[in-house]
């Protein structure tokens, strides 16, 4: 007895749609950081599930998700780095992390 | 068996998931997306991607983390102070979640393609990073460096954007 797909895609699901409430009805900007974090490794679990179930014709799993996966954490990595430099530059400007502070583009 | 580990990662995972968009102490929500990361790396080695599932811990749960928890330190962030209810960004922001979640569980569940069991492999124990790395310079070189020049980029942004004064 094993997990099957839907299994995975299931809680890859479930996990996405928590970063995206967090992204959504958080209002600290680190907190909404964390919640975009969430949502991208959600999309690697999929794939990750994708390449062991989907197995090539030699009866391995399909490495090129794998190699995408590796591909989103080394993005993920770089978007946090640049992320957090720009969120050190705003509390600087402005002395919060808040964003119904931040309203000077607002309508 | 498999299928009880399987059940115990993801429900642990989707618990610290939660506890990271509802806590109110930064540093709490941080230390809870660390176990997150943990429970997700898990759910990888159960997939047989043992090489995903190192990286994961290594760059996520050792370098991004950490970076977090610095940035938090540095702003020197307390217990968030509770502000006025918002009734309309709450009922909008939670009616596009759950119509999203019921969409996909709809989806899931209608579709016939997702529900099969794990196919066996044909070698098991076979080396995972060496394949990886096969594909990787195989057939994703150019990709790689593109990465690597993105890596680069994004360092030199970083040391200029955290510098007092742009000129």
């Amino acid at each position: 007895m094993t997990p099957t797909l839907a299994d995975y895609l299931l809680v890859s699901g479930i996990l996405f749609t928590i970063g995206l409430t967090g992204v959504m009805l958080r209002r600290n900007i680190i907190i909404i950081f964390m919640g975009l974090e969430l949502m991208l490794n959600a999309s690697n679990l999929s794939l990750v599930a994708f390449s062991r179930y989907h197995l090539t014709a030699v009866g391995l799993p399909n490495y090129s998700g794998q190699v995408l996966v590796f591909f989103i954490i080394t993005v993920a990595a770089a978007e946090v780095a640049v992320g957090l430099a720009i969120i050190v530059a705003l509390y600087r400007a402005r002395q919060t992390t808040h964003v119904e502070d931040l309203n000077s583009m607002k309508f | 068996m498999q299928i009880v580990l399987f059940w115990i990662f993801a429900s642990l995972m989707l618990l610290f998931a939660a506890l990271t968009v509802t806590l109110r102490n930064p540093v709490s929500c941080a230390l809870s997306l660390v176990m997150t990361f943990l429970a997700l790396a898990a759910l990888f080695v159960t997939l047989d991607a043992f090489f995903i599932g190192i990286i994961q811990v290594l760059v996520y749960t050792g370098a991004v983390m950490v970076l977090f928890l610095f940035i938090i330190m540095l702003l020197d962030l307390r217990n968030e102070k509770v502000r006025p209810f918002n009734l309309a960004a709450w009922a909008g922001g939670g009616l596009v979640s759950i119509g999203f979640l019921g969409l996909l569980i709809r989806v899931i569940h209608t579709l016939p393609g997702f529900a099969f069991e794990k196919p066996p492999l044909s070698q098991t124990g076979s080396n995972d990073i060496e394949a990886v790395g096969w594909t990787l310079f195989r057939f994703f070189n150019l990709p790689f460096q593109i990465i690597g020049v993105l890596l680069l980029v994004a360092t030199v942004g970083v040391v200029l954007l955290s510098k007092k004064e742009i000129k």
